[in-house]
């Protein structure tokens, strides 16, 4: 099989993997929109622009605050976590009694004005950020060299997107915000202060942009779009998983990776579009996403 | 066809009638580039920029002529492009198009200005297709071509024993352009090329397209793309152990935009062919640090090219005493050009700018003595070697 494809199978490991490691990013971000998605019921366009001032703040940091790549793990997610809870207690609160049209847009400006005011002052070009010293280098695999850092994102992404989908399915927290989900006067009526809850929720969904956004600083170049090309395909992932759905966010995520890595090597041309194809056959079958619940 | 002819030469007819109310010439130049995109920092604002100094320095106003620049954004998108610029011929009554960056879109624009009255003044596109097959007599390209940046860095590196390429291709009428120039040189040199993959454009992730590129065993891997795709894929590279590995990466057009985004530390060692860099000679030097001054970077070659083509332009606005296209292009093409940023050169019936290009070489940090301090010039390629021969182009205007 792998001769009729005219492709040697170490080649394709090689491309397999690369396509886990993007399908990392898909899964963090597809994630964080879920979760948002699942919770506020917020259509949340700025997640591209979040994840972008997520690489931006690491560099920020770095370059300001002499602060290197661990602190911006950890420091990251919080500060920018912090600017999303403001936006939603400033803005979108106001906006849940209305269609999910009104939150759409509001946040699709938000993200416009953000990546506005970083080209304004950065430039387009990108600005540089060197991979830690700790992960520098990489490991000859046999079939292909992969990159230290690389395997670092894949493991990463593995661990927050379990911890998050372990801690909404299986915590009492988690069956909290469910349960707000499903009805919030009723869980309001057992004293537990639902507006809060989403605004964490909120906030936390941006933390997951921003970070996976410092894991992509030292691959991609830090630049005011690098969430604008990113946040299309996202959103097809969690379509193509079911909107709000954790577990299929994560699954298509990594998937998708895969299909589209595969695609680069068949037919590199339709590597953009593959996931758009995708979208539209799921829904065309399955309205809901592969694994959506019709409401 | 004949509706727009009479709507173009009564739009002619009244810009005609005002200037000679008015005593004098007016000229309306349209900047039209990439203002938000993966082109913006080499084009964008530093093109506007680079025509208003044009302007000022030509001392417009004092020679009776009246210049207003107007700029919008094509987004790199062939159609917005087209767009604009009808837009700006039959309503906005602008006579020179300038800049246009993005191939695909500065080959909208030149079919449109083929049959119009207006010049379109190209600097930012590299597809040489502009002065060969889809050449106009209302076209100049002023900057640089693919076929210049093929036998510049191509030749440079097949004569330097890269004698296998792959490559990796930006996948629209520039990418195409470029990989099908450097191809020519490669195989004329003796070279050969190995295979190729189209990336989609503008793309993110290249590290795919880098492991095939590997996995060809070619020596040379040629980037026959721009901008940040060249960032990103010169960075993958090194993250993937490529460069390391004793394959040379081809930057067959960097932008020193593209070299400050890098950091030296990761372009050192690069070899790229352009036609201006700011520490070239003293009035390089003076112009870039005005430049500077106002937009905060220093020039690139695209925002270079806008600058001389506007004074160009407006030296034969001046000659002829009109705003014609026809008139000035004719002009432009009789008197020699001569600017501080290019030195002498002259514009040829294809429409092609001539003057010399430059073969640099990106400095270790070590070497850089400051910031914007990237380039060694390995070599000065002379103007009438630089660009394809005139009779080699299949441009009908010369057949």
């Amino acid at each position: 099989m792998f001769e009729l494809l005219g492709i040697p199978p170490q080649a394709l490991f090689g491309q397999l993997l690369l396509g886990l490691i993007n399908g990392s990013f898909y899964a963090i971000l597809s994630l964080g929109l879920a979760v948002i998605f699942g919770l506020l019921n917020i259509i949340n366009f700025t997640h591209g622009a979040q994840y972008m001032f997520g690489a931006f703040v690491a560099w920020m940091l770095l370059t300001y605050g002499g602060l290197g790549y661990w602190w911006a793990l950890i420091l990251v997610p919080i500060i920018v976590g912090i600017t999303g809870i403001i936006i939603e207690r400033l803005l979108i609160a106001r906006l849940y009694h209305l269609d999910h049209l009104y939150g759409l847009l509001l946040t699709f400006g938000l993200a416009l004005i953000i990546q506005g005011l970083l080209r304004n002052q950065y430039g387009i070009s990108g600005l540089p950020y060197a991979i830690p010293p700790q992960l520098a280098g990489g490991q000859n695999l046999g079939f292909m060299f992969l990159p230290n850092y690389r395997g670092w994102v894949v493991v990463a992404s593995l661990i927050v997107c379990f911890g998050t989908w372990f801690v909404i399915e299986k915590t009492r927290l988690g069956a909290y915000l469910r349960a707000a989900t499903e009805n919030p006067t009723l869980v309001g009526a057992f004293g537990i202060n639902v507006p809060r809850m989403i605004t964490l929720t909120y906030g936390f969904g941006v933390a997951l942009a921003a970070f996976a956004g410092v894991l992509a600083a030292p691959i991609y170049s830090v630049n005011p779009n690098m969430g604008a090309d990113l946040i299309i395909v996202v959103f097809a992932v969690v379509v193509i998983g079911g909107m709000g759905s954790i577990l299929g966010a994560i699954i298509t995520g990594f998937g998708l990776g895969l299909v589209e890595g595969l695609t680069k090597v068949f037919y590199p041309e339709a590597s953009s579009v593959v996931i758009f194809v995708i979208m539209a056959i799921v829904l065309l079958f399955k309205p809901a996403g592969l694994f959506g619940r019709t409401a | 066809m004949r509706k727009t002819g009479f709507l173009l030469a009564s739009l002619a007819a009244s810009l005609m009638a005002s200037s000679a109310l008015a005593q004098e010439v007016s000229v309306k130049i349209g900047v039209l580039n990439d203002r938000s995109g993966i082109y913006a920092d080499l084009s964008g604002e530093g093109s506007v920029i680079a025509a208003r100094m044009a302007a000022e320095d030509f001392g417009a106003e004092a020679k009776g002529i009246k210049v207003e620049i107007v700029s919008a954004d094509h987004q790199n998108k062939p159609d917005v492009a087209s767009t604009i610029a009808r837009q700006w011929i039959d309503q906005d009554g602008v006579n020179v198009i300038v800049d246009v960056p993005t191939s695909s879109a500065a080959l909208a624009v030149n079919e449109i200005v083929k049959e119009a009255n207006v010049l379109f003044i190209n600097s930012g596109a590299a597809a040489s297709d502009l002065t060969g097959p889809a050449c106009t007599p209302h076209t100049v390209h002023w900057t640089y071509d693919t076929w210049a940046l093929a036998h510049g860095t191509g030749s440079a590196m097949v004569e330097n024993g890269g004698d296998s390429w792959f490559f990796l291709t930006a996948d629209y009428a520039f990418g195409h352009a470029l990989e099908r120039d450097t191809t020519a040189v490669v195989e004329a040199s003796g070279g050969t090329v190995v295979g190729s993959v189209r990336h989609p454009f503008p793309g993110t992730d290249f590290s795919s397209f880098l492991l095939q590129a590997q996995a060809s065993e070619a020596k040379v891997i040629g980037l026959a793309n721009a901008g940040g795709d060249t960032i990103n894929s010169i960075k993958q590279a090194a993250e993937f152990g490529i460069t390391q590995a004793g394959q040379a990466l081809a930057g067959l057009l960097i932008f020193i935009t593209d070299v400050h985004a890098l950091g030296l530390e990761t372009a050192q060692g690069l070899v790229l062919t352009e036609s201006f860099y700011w520490d070239l000679n003293d009035s390089t030097r003076e112009w870039s640090a005005r430049f500077e001054g106002i937009d905060g970077d220093k020039p690139t070659m695209v925002q270079a090219g806008v600058y001389a083509g506007v004074l160009h332009y407006l030296k034969a606005v001046e000659a002829a005493k009109s705003n014609e296209a026809d008139t000035v292009i004719a002009k432009m093409k009789e008197i020699p050009t001569d600017d501080p940023l290019f030195g002498k050169g002259e514009i040829r019936a294809d429409g092609r700018k001539v003057h010399d290009m430059y073969l640099f070489k990106v400095k270790a940090p070590a070497d850089s003595k400051g910031p914007w301090d990237y380039y060694e010039t390995l070599a000065t390629i002379p103007a009438d070697k630089a660009f394809r021969p005139l009779n080699e182009g299949n441009c009908p205007l010369v057949q």
